[in-house]
């Protein structure tokens, strides 16, 4: 579905003539393979390249070397370009500066409507998008009335009307309360598994990536830690170094085998930890 | 609150003004506004007055609601009353003081003026007044279509319109924040003349413009993200359709200024019969 070889990407500074006058590296030859269907966190602190990188797979930005290829088709070739943004759709932070439409549903349509998809299918795909996230009985209002969450969702609804193979969700909940994050995880995990989109989180919350398929951690615009959400919570000691919050129940069981605790390694949640510990009473 | 703050003062009911084509309003707040300068007796103001009672009655809109907008132009009612009423030249003269003086003319200009404005801000209200912003800018679009032979940008300009009406109620929200934030830090935004409250805006206005440059940013970024290229093979959600009651709209209107038309020539002989 996705794949980079040896993506990287500066950012540039001009001065006023317009010349180089520095350059910051954002992401550092990051190589990596996406599988269509799958459930992807890439994970890192702010700064660390996680957002540049999102970026390239909308075709946004394109790389300053290396290539990144979307479902076979290479970023960098502008006669793709609709092409790609349309196979994958991508979620921003902010929820009210990325709804157009001053109408719930109205929004949602501006996607096909840009892609020149006939009246009745726009509607049918409007009402189907909006069902799939949950919100389709607030099509008739006004997006500045919803909640963060709601916006988000709405934001969701937006991309899958354009029917991509792959949603990319940049850090979509950094500025939700707890419910807000919830709700559009959820809607990220059904889409995924019920409509089978490829979905792309990108976030620092340790907790959002614990139901991930595959993670990738990024720290100074490499790729540093790879592999399942287990074995990645695992290696407690270097995501504190990175300055990634492990969850408290991971935490708690690493810090009670430290102390000699016989419990495995990459604990996830409140309710494995909890049943890890039963077992353990009634051994003993 | 500032949330709820609609532009154009858009007034929900349910009636066939509401209902009509957003282009049949915009034509027929166009021909009235032509009416109302096209007519030049009492009969073409009287026919004037009868379509307005009409359009009025059939808008469902109270009429309390639609007068609103005339305290805005009282001060230009007024100075456009008197300079008519004091400076047109006539034959017979009312009054005289000093270099002031009333003509039969002068009060036939100013109260004929004053109609005239008067009518045509109820007339443009009951457009805004009855029609959604954004089927004012659908309808725009569709009606100003023609011109992008000559190269004018209608789409993006129309586009413009319906982001800028998004953005109002969040800039507004935004700067009530930003208020707040640095009365908190001590601004004062109530005291002093009109030089020091002007220089006090400076802090509010200053991170409002850096925040909506931000938010354009984005905004630009996520529409690219979603395809958008500009007016070329998109469709319509919503396409406008002219339905039968439009197309009796538009007979009724265009009906309507033959009749002020041709009353002026009725009137003009009947003033005539009279002399």
């Amino acid at each position: 579905m996705i794949r980079a070889k040896e993506l990287t990407f500066d950012y540039e500074r001009l001065d006023e003539e317009g010349n180089v006058e520095s350059k910051k590296r954002a992401v550092d030859h990051v190589n990596l393979h996406i599988r269509p269907g799958k459930f992807i966190a890439i994970l890192g602190h702010n700064g660390s390249g996680k957002s540049t990188l999102a970026k390239h797979i909308n075709a946004i930005l394109t790389p300053t070397e290396g290539t990144l290829w979307v479902d076979g088709m290479d970023t960098s070739e502008d006669d793709k370009l609709w092409k790609i943004r349309q196979d994958a759709g991508m979620v921003f932070q902010n929820p009210d500066n990325q709804i157009i439409g001053t109408v719930v549903e109205e929004d949602v349509g501006f996607g096909p409507e840009n892609l020149g998809v006939p009246t009745d299918e726009i509607w049918r795909r409007v009402e189907e998008s909006l069902s799939a996230v949950g919100m389709l009985k607030y099509r008739h209002h006004s997006p500045n009335k919803l909640s963060g969450g709601q916006k988000q969702r709405v934001a969701i609804a937006g991309v899958m009307a354009m029917h991509p193979r792959c949603i990319v969700l940049d850090e979509p909940t950094a500025m939700l309360d707890p419910n807000g994050r919830a709700s559009v995880i959820r809607t990220a995990r059904k889409l995924n598994q019920e409509e089978g989109i490829t979905i792309i989180l990108i976030t620092h919350y340790m907790e959002e990536v614990v139901e991930a398929d595959h993670v990738f951690v990024m720290d100074n615009g490499k790729v540093v830690m790879e592999g399942n959400p287990r074995e990645i919570f695992s290696r407690v000691e270097e995501l504190k170094r990175l300055r990634l919050d492990v969850p408290q129940a991971t935490l708690l069981a690493y810090e009670l085998k430290k102390k000699g605790f016989p419990l495995p390694d990459g604990i996830l949640n409140n309710e494995e930890l909890v049943e890890r510990l039963c077992q353990l009473k009634s051994k003993m | 609150m500032i949330r709820d703050i609609t532009l154009g003062q858009y007034y929900p009911a349910k009636s066939i003004i509401h209902q009509l084509d957003p282009r049949v309003k915009l034509v027929t707040t166009m021909v009235y506004i032509v009416s109302l300068f096209v007519a030049k007796g009492i009969s073409g103001y009287l026919i004037a007055t009868l379509f307005l009672a009409m359009v009025v009655k059939m808008s469902k809109v109270p009429f309390g609601y639609i007068t609103k907008g005339l305290k805005a132009i009282i001060m230009i009612l007024l100075i456009t009353v008197v300079f008519n009423l004091f400076l047109v030249d006539g034959d017979i003269v009312l009054w005289r003081f000093g270099f002031l003086r009333i003509t039969d003319k002068g009060v036939r200009t100013a109260v004929f003026m004053a109609i005239r404005l008067i009518y045509l801000i109820i007339g443009s209200s009951i457009m805004t007044l009855t029609t959604t912003p954004n089927d004012l800018t659908d309808g725009l679009e569709k009606l100003l279509g023609p011109l992008k032979k000559i190269h004018v940008p209608v789409h993006e300009i129309a586009m413009m319109m319906s982001i800028a009406l998004r953005f109002i109620p969040i800039l507004l929200e935004e700067t009530d924040k930003i208020m707040k934030a640095q009365i908190a830090r001590g601004a004062d935004f109530e005291t002093g003349n009109l030089i020091q409250k002007a220089r006090a805006m400076v802090p509010l206005l200053v991170p409002l413009f850096i925040s909506a440059f931000r938010r354009a940013n984005d905004l630009a970024m996520a529409m690219e993200a979603r395809c958008y290229h500009g007016g070329d093979g998109r469709t319509k959600m919503k396409p406008l359709h002219y339905e039968s009651r439009d197309k009796t709209a538009y007979a009724v209107v265009w009906g309507y200024l033959l009749l002020v038309i041709a009353a002026n020539y009725v009137g003009g002989l009947y003033a005539i019969q009279l002399l």
